[in-house]
């Protein structure tokens, strides 16, 4: 089979896939069984483009695929499958006055980040039915064995079955915090795509792209809701400084030192076009005011330039309406910033007794590089160690481990120092 | 349609120091529920306090055991009941808010799929 096939079926797993999948659940109202018709119409097209080229539409090709193959077996199988417990279908059809298309890709969205399933499953089910991505993979994103991640996902797959969540885009009173839930699921793939918790590589391009694709159906499917297109102005604003965070030879860099010129101006224009209209709305939405936060660092052409005394305005309206010990985090470094490094110190020492940053490395982080600022290198050193313990990304501790032992030559110099110093009177 | 248990949750304590008008205005939302629920609702009772429960286990030799009290010991225990009949979880969900329990700190309720042997 030739590369351009291989590439156009990567390409439809890419695009189309949430679609032929959600498409097909309709009609079998059987998860495992619209997923394997799925997977076959997929090893179908390699076979079948080959020999008779690749179709215009090959998400149609595909669904069509998909569909008679479930057709097929619900022939063979009707008499077994009369005792299984099935997705509960679509009576009421959401209507045009709801400003939603009737898109089977909702049904199974909202299915899928259902609050009735825990947020482990939901972002499971969301990467595997949504997303396409293999139970593997889905499994190595979240540090998971691949055993307890299928025994996940099935026992996920088995409550909506059997507690009844149906197969529905949500009435319009629970429409907001029901879209709320899955664009948690959304972000919390994204962010963890975008710096892997433990691993040789900073990005996990599978769950970044996946999460962007993600946001970008929503905002087709619902281009309404301005909480949706925060966040795809979100997303758009930090994945376009991505290829910038590591240097040719692999060290991570910080805001402070990428090449801007690097920065992908047609997803950042995209970005701040999404979020003037979101931004209009008043209170403003929680991912409203991130993307906010992300379009002053996007628009601001050297790091010297950067607004912080916006950047601090914006996380106080972000911690008067969504209080969270990350953002008074980042509050406290945006002091820092602007105000100086003894300044940020002072601002994070209340947050050393945060349970919730105990183990958040970013904390320690953040702390070191004020005291590595100040010259307190004793103290400093001690922080970037602590950080060191809080993270398993290979790139992030190189990093860490830099700065160290930068710190730590200063350390060495200043005891060789006070050593001649006292010379003549030992 | 499928059957739901809403199995109610509290603290004993709690419910029995409850004012007279904190009493009438359980009551008036449990009336206020089976108005809305209606013929979905099969069942449903209040429960007497937990104190007021007796458990049976059995010992190593397969004696039956009586203790006085919950099957567990703790703070919330079950309180009452209601049997439903309904189209999906989404709909179990929408009448069970309504539930002056799902509303009091120290409460809640929790849904149950009913097993269909049919």
């Amino acid at each position: 089979m030739s590369d351009e096939v291989v590439a156009a079926v990567a390409q439809a797993h890419r695009q189309e896939w949430a679609h032929v999948l959600a498409t097909t659940a309709h009609l079998t109202r059987d998860l495992d069984l619209a997923e394997e018709c799925t997977q076959d119409a997929y090893v179908q097209a390699l076979q079948t483009w080959t020999q008779t080229g690749i179709p215009d539409r090959p998400g149609g090709w595909l669904t069509t695929v998909a569909r008679n193959r479930a057709l097929n077996a619900l022939r063979r199988e009707s008499v077994l499958r009369r005792a299984l417990p099935l997705l509960v279908p679509d009576e009421a059809l959401s209507g045009p006055e709801d400003g939603l298309v009737d898109d089977d890709r909702l049904r199974l969205v909202f299915t899928c980040c259902h609050p009735a399933l825990s947020r482990d499953a939901q972002v499971a089910l969301t990467l595997r039915l949504l997303c396409g991505l293999s139970t593997a993979e889905v499994a190595r994103a979240f540090l998971v064995p691949d055993s307890t991640m299928a025994a996940r996902i099935t026992r996920a797959k088995r409550k909506i079955v059997t507690a009844r969540i149906p197969y529905r885009v949500p009435s319009p009173d629970h429409l907001a915090e029901r879209v709320n839930a899955v664009l948690e699921v959304v972000y919390l793939i994204f962010t963890t795509g975008h710096t892997a918790p433990i691993g040789a590589q900073l990005v996990r391009r599978d769950l970044v792209e996946s999460a962007m694709s993600l946001a970008r159906m929503l905002h087709l499917l619902m281009p309404g809701d301005e909480e949706i297109s925060a966040l795809l102005a979100l997303l758009l604003l930090i994945h376009a400084r991505l290829d910038s965070r590591l240097s040719p030879n692999g060290r991570l860099l910080l805001l402070a030192e990428q090449d801007r010129t690097r920065w992908d101006t047609r997803l950042i224009r995209e970005g701040i076009g999404l979020l003037t209209g979101a931004l209009h709305r008043r209170p403003p939405t929680r991912y409203a005011v991130e993307a906010a936060i992300a379009a002053v660092h996007a628009e601001a052409p050297t790091w010297q330039d950067t607004d912080w005394p916006e950047i601090v305005a914006l996380y106080d309206v972000l911690l008067q309406y969504w209080p969270s010990p990350v953002a008074e985090l980042n509050r406290a470094v945006a002091i820092g910033l602007r105000d100086g490094p003894q300044e940020g110190l002072d601002a994070l020492t209340p947050l050393l007794n945060e349970p919730a940053l105990a183990t958040y490395g970013y904390l320690s982080a953040a702390r070191a590089d004020f005291l590595r600022q100040l010259q307190q290198w004793t103290r400093a050193a001690q922080a970037y160690q602590e950080a060191l313990t809080l993270t398993d990304n290979d790139v992030e501790r190189a990093f860490l481990n830099g700065r160290l032992r930068e710190i730590q030559n200063h350390l060495r110099k200043r005891r060789t120092t006070r050593a001649t110093d006292t010379e003549p009177h030992g | 349609m499928a059957k739901y248990m809403i199995l109610i949750y509290g603290d004993a304590q709690q419910w029995e120091g409850m004012s007279q008008e904190q009493r009438q205005a359980h009551d008036a939302a449990h009336a206020a529920f089976s108005a809305a629920a209606a013929s979905k609702i099969l069942g449903g009772e209040e429960l007497e306090l937990s104190p007021m429960a007796t458990t049976l286990r059995s010992d190593p030799d397969d004696r039956v055991v009586t203790t006085d009290g919950p099957f567990l010991e703790t703070k919330e225990a079950v309180g009452g009941f209601y049997l439903l009949e309904a189209a999906d979880l989404d709909e179990v969900i929408g009448l069970a808010s309504q539930l002056p329990e799902v509303h009091a700190s120290h409460s809640g309720v929790e849904i149950r799929p009913v097993v269909d042997h049919g």
